[in-house]
């Protein structure tokens, strides 16, 4: 469903992705890793159609569609969620409020009816239950004041609110303890299913023993240095990514 | 994706929804002002000689008075003998029934989404309607009179019901108050009187819908509620104008009297033109609105959504003279394009024990600018007087301004008085975050605000803060994204 060619993006003139080349089948759950700065953050911005990104070079394809074409909205209406690293706070927006909008926006754009309110919270209660998220959090402003776990656990009730072709969880785990990684874990694996794909990008090898990826690529210097199964995860749990340096050089 | 500031250009660069022009025959009065063209509007009203010697007395002192220069304002000084004073829409005959208005101008009304029997119908609001300087239609009344509340407009109360007009009329705004207050005196041409006998709480919203029609014509309303002890009222008052070339000069006077434990809950939606991309154009607002708690723990709440107008100089008071009264002020102000808005409250704490809550979201977008100029003034003898003020702005944008201008004259060392202020920006970060969840930019800029603005719309009552928030997101369309 998605393929990356030789894709190369930078921002302000600089050059971060080298030539990524991807191909991610439905139901499959990609994990990429990597040190700080390989680009691993760069590839999801690129991806979701952030505008600071500059792409050089490549193509990448979703769908059948040339991804890198349309708008950020159209993207998502296409099916492709990015949960952020870093998600925003809207003060005086509500995430029901927000959902509801995404949600409508989203049918919208793919010729759908938009849904009532009766629809709307009839969807939003199993979601709920699904990802086992609080009423609560999502009647406060939209991540204002969240704990890290919270706005995470946040991200994933979108994610499954949204019923994403490829979800792209851009370091789900940073700032998690090992029981927020859990439930948020949890959340994903619930949603996932044999038409969708997921695409994890983790520092650290302790999400992929909640996530169970079927691949695994080590990204570095701005390309795709190493792909396996899930094996390689724990492999680089136990070298760390000190390795990739010997063999770059090496190389 | 285009980068943010081009964004924010494409939202800057949508164009007035209202902009339409109704042609309705006017009786008016030839440009210009002086002593004649007073006694022309009062004979016009059939007013009685006392009403007018007020007026003339208003005037000549107005004569004496000079523009107002010290607001964060700039505007090409307005020519006062060019303006038609007076203008009505005419009509045969008293309407027994809405059925009777003049087509063209129930067309009007359709256009502007408040069709009078839709509204009578759906939403049991009573409505005022004044076009050009007459009311057209007064729906309601019968009912309301049953409980012995009037509502009606300020030229019939000031034939049906002198004597309150006389006591009231001047005496929260006095004549003399400041230059755009004393000209209103001297010429307002209509607005509304609304009653409220003691004990009685109004059972409906009542509202008036404010619209400049005639070319060239200077809008002067005048509105006086008086909410008797025990009583308590909220009144809509909600406005939009036809686009046009010439600036249009507005000058209203909004006065009201709260007695012992009543309460007035005032609510405007404001969305006058405010002049072309150029600044070209649009309305020029300066209103005098101002309320007195006279009583004891007697309560007003002024709230405010302002869209509109090139200039805005607007600052709705409270005089908390009763003690333990309440004064709040909710106020959402946003300008695009050239708009100028400084805007306010002032909350004057003379009784014991009152308390005030200040409000304030401004909102800027294009070149335009925001201001917000406050006033807490505690006098001598008002022991235990509180006071919190809220002023957040929020830019869309890198080229308008946003300006705070908070006054705090405290005679009293038991009061307490607390003022916070933030400036925001509405962030690329968080428009992408909404576009990454399928919502476009537009849509974006229109939840982000309106998020901004909820603590100030939560205030109005429901079906117009719909309304408002459709404003909101029609103002700054095309403006950030």
């Amino acid at each position: 469903m998605l393929q990356i060619k030789d894709l190369q993006a930078g921002i302000e003139g600089k050059e971060i992705l080298k030539g990524i080349n991807l191909t991610i089948q439905p139901g499959e759950v990609h994990a990429i890793m990597g040190p700080n700065g390989s680009g691993k953050s760069t590839l999801a911005s690129v991806l979701a159609g952030r505008s600071d990104y500059e792409v050089t070079g490549g193509s990448v394809e979703f769908l059948g569609k040339d991804l890198l074409d349309l708008s950020p909205e159209a993207r998502a209406g296409e099916g492709l969620f990015l949960a952020f690293q870093y998600p925003v706070e809207i003060p005086g927006l509500s995430t029901i409020n927000f959902m509801k909008t995404a949600v409508n926006e989203v049918r919208k754009y793919r010729g759908q009816e938009a849904l009532d309110a009766a629809e709307f919270l009839k969807l939003m209660k199993e979601k709920m239950n699904l990802v086992n998220i609080d009423k609560n959090l999502l009647t406060r402003s939209l991540n204002e004041g969240f704990s890290g776990g919270e706005k995470k656990r946040n991200e994933v009730f979108q994610m499954a609110m949204l019923e994403p072709r490829l979800a792209i969880l851009d370091e789900t785990d940073s700032g998690l303890d090992i029981d927020a990684i859990r439930i948020a874990a949890a959340g994903v694996n619930a949603v996932r299913s044999k038409e969708n794909a997921t695409l994890v990008i983790t520092h650290y090898q302790r999400l992929l023993d909640y996530i169970v990826p079927d691949f695994v690529h080590v990204l570095y210097n701005g390309r795709i240095v190493k792909s396996g199964g899930k094996e390689l995860a724990l492999e680089l749990e136990e070298t760390g990514y000190s390795f990739l340096k010997n063999e770059m050089n090496i190389a | 994706m285009n980068d943010g500031l081009s964004t924010i250009e494409q939202q800057i660069t949508s164009d007035y929804k209202y902009g339409f022009t109704s042609n309705l025959e006017a009786d008016q009065a030839p440009k210009g002002l002086n002593e004649d063209i007073i006694r022309f509007i009062s004979g016009r009203k059939k007013e009685p000689e006392w009403m007018l010697e007020w007026r003339l007395k208003a005037y000549r002192n107005w004569l004496k008075m000079e523009v107002p220069d010290w607001a964060n304002i700039k505007y090409p000084a307005v020519d006062f003998q060019d303006i038609i004073y007076y203008s009505a829409p005419k009509q045969s005959k008293k309407l027994n029934s809405l059925d009777e208005i003049d087509p063209e101008l129930r067309r009007t009304f359709e256009k502007l989404g408040i069709s009078l029997d839709e509204q009578k119908r759906l939403s049991g609001v009573a409505v005022d309607a004044v076009i050009d300087s007459v009311s057209v239609a007064t729906t309601f009344r019968e009912q309301l009179g049953e409980l012995g509340i009037i509502f009606c407009s300020i030229s019939e109360a000031i034939q049906e019901h002198p004597e309150l007009i006389k006591k009231y009329i001047g005496s929260v705004v006095p004549m003399t108050d400041n230059f755009y207050a004393a000209l209103n005196s001297a010429v307002f041409t209509d607005g509304s009187f609304c009653y409220i006998p003691k004990g009685v709480r109004c059972p409906m919203e009542l509202s008036t819908y404010f619209r400049i029609n005639a070319e060239n014509t200077g809008q002067f309303e005048r509105t006086l509620i008086v909410a008797e002890e025990g009583s308590y009222v909220s009144y809509l008052e909600g406005c939009t104008a036809p686009m046009r070339d010439e600036n249009q000069l507005h000058a209203a006077v909004v006065e009201l009297v709260a007695m012992d434990h009543a309460e007035i809950k005032y609510s405007t939606v404001q969305n006058w033109y405010p002049g072309d991309k150029e600044g070209k154009g649009g309305i020029y607002n300066f209103v005098t609105k101002r309320g007195i708690c006279a009583g004891v723990h007697s309560k007003i709440s002024w709230t405010q959504v302002e869209t509109g107008s090139a200039v805005t100089w607007k600052y709705p008071s409270c005089i908390l003279k009763g003690d333990h009264s309440i004064g709040e002020f909710y106020s959402v102000a946003v300008t695009n394009h050239h708009q100028q808005a400084d805007t306010g409250t002032k909350m004057i704490h003379l009784g014991k024990n009152t308390r005030s809550r200040i409000v304030s979201k401004g909102i800027s977008a294009g070149v335009s600018h925001n201001s917000y100029r406050g006033l807490v003034s505690v006098a001598k003898n008002a022991s235990n007087a509180r006071n919190f003020s809220q002023c957040d702005s929020l830019l869309l944008g890198d080229r308008c301004g946003a300006h705070t201008f908070p006054y705090i004259e405290v005679k009293n060392n038991t009061a307490q008085v607390e003022h916070e202020a933030t400036t925001s920006k509405i962030g690329e970060d968080q428009i992408f975050y909404c576009n990454q969840r399928g919502i476009d930019t537009e849509t974006a800029v229109a939840l982000i605000v309106n998020g901004f603005a909820k603590e100030v719309m939560n205030q109005l009552p429901m079906e117009f803060a719909v309304e408002a928030q459709k404003l909101l997101a029609i103002t700054l369309e095309g403006s950030v994204g």
